[in-house]
């Protein structure tokens, strides 16, 4: 087979395609982990911003309320997720996994009368530069708004992690709270913010799959891209750049086999579907070796609770 | 005292007796296990269509969706036997052995299970669709509109069913273009949007001007609609989601099926048999043509069809040469149920290896 530029530029582009709601979930995840709250909801959150996404869209047929709809149901499901973990002081594991299992039925519940009906077309932009450049047309040009603001997102993230007062102030909750709260920060301000933004993100993912990338509604369509975005948080040692160059490879994994297979060549699809989790694992012995890099890139106090006497 | 006794427990059992012949002859109760949500829009979907012509026959229906097929299985249908059901429904392969367990259980319960080929005792039944004869119209179809003679082909799992379907496509756009290839992208999902997106674009980069799918989503035909080629819908009729690439759809139509057998029930007629329709028997529906296919294949198509439904012509009638040049089927010979159910060899003009 000849192997021409286009045709790679139309494989990278299709994988930066199947990236985008990986980096979405996971930079919303990480700002959650960095402020010390882990949540296990994202597969759960991602499912509740498709389908209101969808539904929003059928029904009133404006593409922007249903965006920022979507975002909208992200921000009131994770709610009673910060409201049970920081108010009631619930446990952060289980809180989250329940989060994903009520996330999973009440979609399937809603989604019930919108199966069936096809979604509407999203707009692209930078559309007619499509043949202009050959290998980077396809890659820079011809995609919906989310795409570009998602590749803008880590950057953004880590600007704001590393450079903005409030970045720093996440980042002091996420690993000493009780010294954050005796400068005077709310904690659970902090904390409960970080969560519902988190939880925004995660409502876009999910609008993006079910009215940009496969615009359709079908139950338990995130398929476990929920989980393969919190892998790819722990893969990153929650940075925020690491986290689009882990997204390309593991939203890649799936379209290069594809293509391999379409070529003859065999790789076990079980090892592939595996190799997210077999990579976060490994990237995660690899850093444990070195306890100081641990300490500098891991939140100290994610997944613990913190409450204040008062 | 005691006439007035006897006379009231004379009465209750004549009233107990005309509840119970009620009962009998018109409140049949079905049931219908799903091993998927009724919102997949592909395989359950177009169960629970079926269920619901049943409930429009003035039959009760109840559904269990989204059962595993494990012990879980046992004890729903233990539970559904239970509760005054007069026919299970299970519409998955593998439900085969929880449906003969409990079976047994329940003599007096039918079962009718979907796809499977077992039937231990005599209330149990077995019914499959012959789809590979959709995939025969389909496969022409193809064969006579592609340009660049390149195919390509979502498939689910590596089982007889999905490899049937395959060569039944692969021989019928054969005998119409010699030329085609047809690139097989297995998925290992019978529904995941996302995934199937991206076997449908790996094909289509490839030069796959036509996209066949074994998958239930919508998401392939869509994509076929952006990249401006052409597609299939799968189980139900896909035309609203992709109106210029759906060609045209094989339709799973499980309705007249699902009503003939509770009625049997009702009347007392049902018997033990396993059924295997295809396009003759209505189980297997070809939807309207699009206007872009032209006269000449469109003729084509419904002389096969014709042909098909009236058993003139067999999906798989010889020769056939599977992919290393042995002979499957002789000529003037055709396929055999026995062989079609075990068929787990491509046939020649399918690129690729059956993976393990």
């Amino acid at each position: 087979m000849i192997i021409d530029v286009n045709f790679v530029g139309l494989i990278i582009a299709s994988i930066m395609a199947s990236a985008v709601p990986l980096i979405l979930a996971s930079c919303g995840e990480l700002i959650t982990e960095r402020s010390g709250v882990l949540n296990l909801g994202v597969e759960g959150m991602m499912i509740i911003g498709a389908i209101s996404g969808f539904a929003l869209m059928t029904v009133t047929g404006s593409l922007i309320i249903a965006v920022f709809g979507a975002m909208l149901a992200g921000v009131l499901i994770s709610t009673i997720f910060a409201f049970l973990t920081q108010t009631l002081i619930t446990n952060h594991v289980a809180t989250g996994l329940a989060l994903t299992i009520f996330g999973i039925g009440i979609s399937a519940m809603i989604g019930k009368n919108f199966v069936g009906i096809p979604g509407k077309e999203f707009p692209v932009i930078f559309e007619s530069l499509k043949d202009t450049i050959p290998l980077l047309s396809p890659i820079l040009f011809g995609h919906s708004i989310v795409f570009y603001f998602a590749f803008a997102l880590p950057f953004i993230t880590s600007y704001f992690l590393k450079k903005t007062k409030i970045g720093l102030i996440v980042r002091a909750v996420g690993d000493s709270p009780e010294a954050a709260s005796n400068q005077g920060i709310n904690v659970k301000l902090v904390r409960y913010s970080c969560i519902l933004y988190g939880g925004a993100m995660c409502g876009l993912a999910g609008a993006y799959l079910s009215m940009i990338y496969t615009p359709q509604w079908i139950e338990n369509m995130t398929g476990g891209r929920g989980w393969i975005a919190l892998a790819l948080v722990v893969f990153s040692t929650w940075n925020p750049i690491k986290i689009l160059i882990g997204a390309m490879i593991f939203g890649g994994l799936t379209i290069i086999q594809f293509h391999m297979q379409a070529i003859g060549v065999r790789i076990p699809v079980q090892f592939l579907t595996a190799l997210p989790y077999i990579v976060t694992i490994i990237v995660l012995v690899v850093i444990s070796r070195d306890s100081r890099k641990i300490r500098l890139s891991t939140p100290s106090s994610l997944g613990k609770s913190f409450y204040k006497d008062n | 005292m005691h006439k007035l006794f006897i006379r009231s427990f004379v009465s209750s059992l004549v009233f107990l007796f005309t509840l119970t012949v009620a009962a009998v002859a018109k409140d049949v109760k079905a049931a219908f296990v799903y091993i998927g949500p009724t919102g997949d829009h592909g395989w359950t979907y177009q169960h629970d269509v079926g269920r619901k012509a049943v409930e429009a026959a003035g039959f009760k229906t109840t559904y269990v969706e989204g059962v595993p097929e494990s012990a879980d299985a046992e004890r729903v249908l233990r539970q559904l036997a239970n509760s005054g059901h007069d026919v299970i429904f299970t519409t998955s392969f593998g439900y085969m052995n929880p449906t003969n367990k409990v079976a047994k259980e329940f003599p007096n319960v039918k079962f009718e299970h979907a796809t499977g080929y077992k039937r231990e005792h005599p209330n149990v039944a077995t019914y499959a669709a012959r789809f590979y004869e959709g995939r025969a119209i389909l496969g022409t179809i193809a064969g006579s509109m592609t340009k660049s003679n390149v195919i390509g082909y979502v498939a689910s799992f590596p089982i007889p069913e999905v490899i049937r379907g395959i060569n039944s496509f692969t021989l019928a756009a054969q005998k119409v273009n010699p030329n085609i290839k047809t690139k097989i992208v297995w998925a290992f999902t019978w529904y995941d949007p996302g995934k199937e997106a991206e076997a449908a674009k790996a094909l289509i980069d490839q030069g796959a001007d036509i996209i066949a799918q074994h998958t239930d989503s919508t998401a392939i035909v869509q994509i076929a609609e952006k990249a401006g080629v052409y597609a299939f819908g799968q189980a139900s009729d896909m035309d609203k989601f992709a109106p210029k690439a759906v060609l045209t759809s094989v339709e799973n139509n499980w309705g007249p099926y699902y009503v003939e057998r509770v009625k049997a029930v009702a009347n007392g007629t049902w018997n033990q048999k396993d059924t295997w329709h295809g396009i003759g028997d209505g189980m297997v529906v070809i939807s309207d043509l699009d206007p872009s296919i032209p006269s000449n294949v469109r003729s084509k198509v419904k002389k096969l069809q014709a042909d098909l439904a009236s058993g003139k012509v067999h999906a798989f009638t010889g020769p056939i040469y599977d992919q290393k040049g042995n002979l499957m089927v002789a000529e003037g010979k055709t396929a055999d149920d026995g062989m079609l159910a075990g068929m787990m060899t491509y046939v020649k003009g399918v690129e690729g290896d059956i993976p393990k």
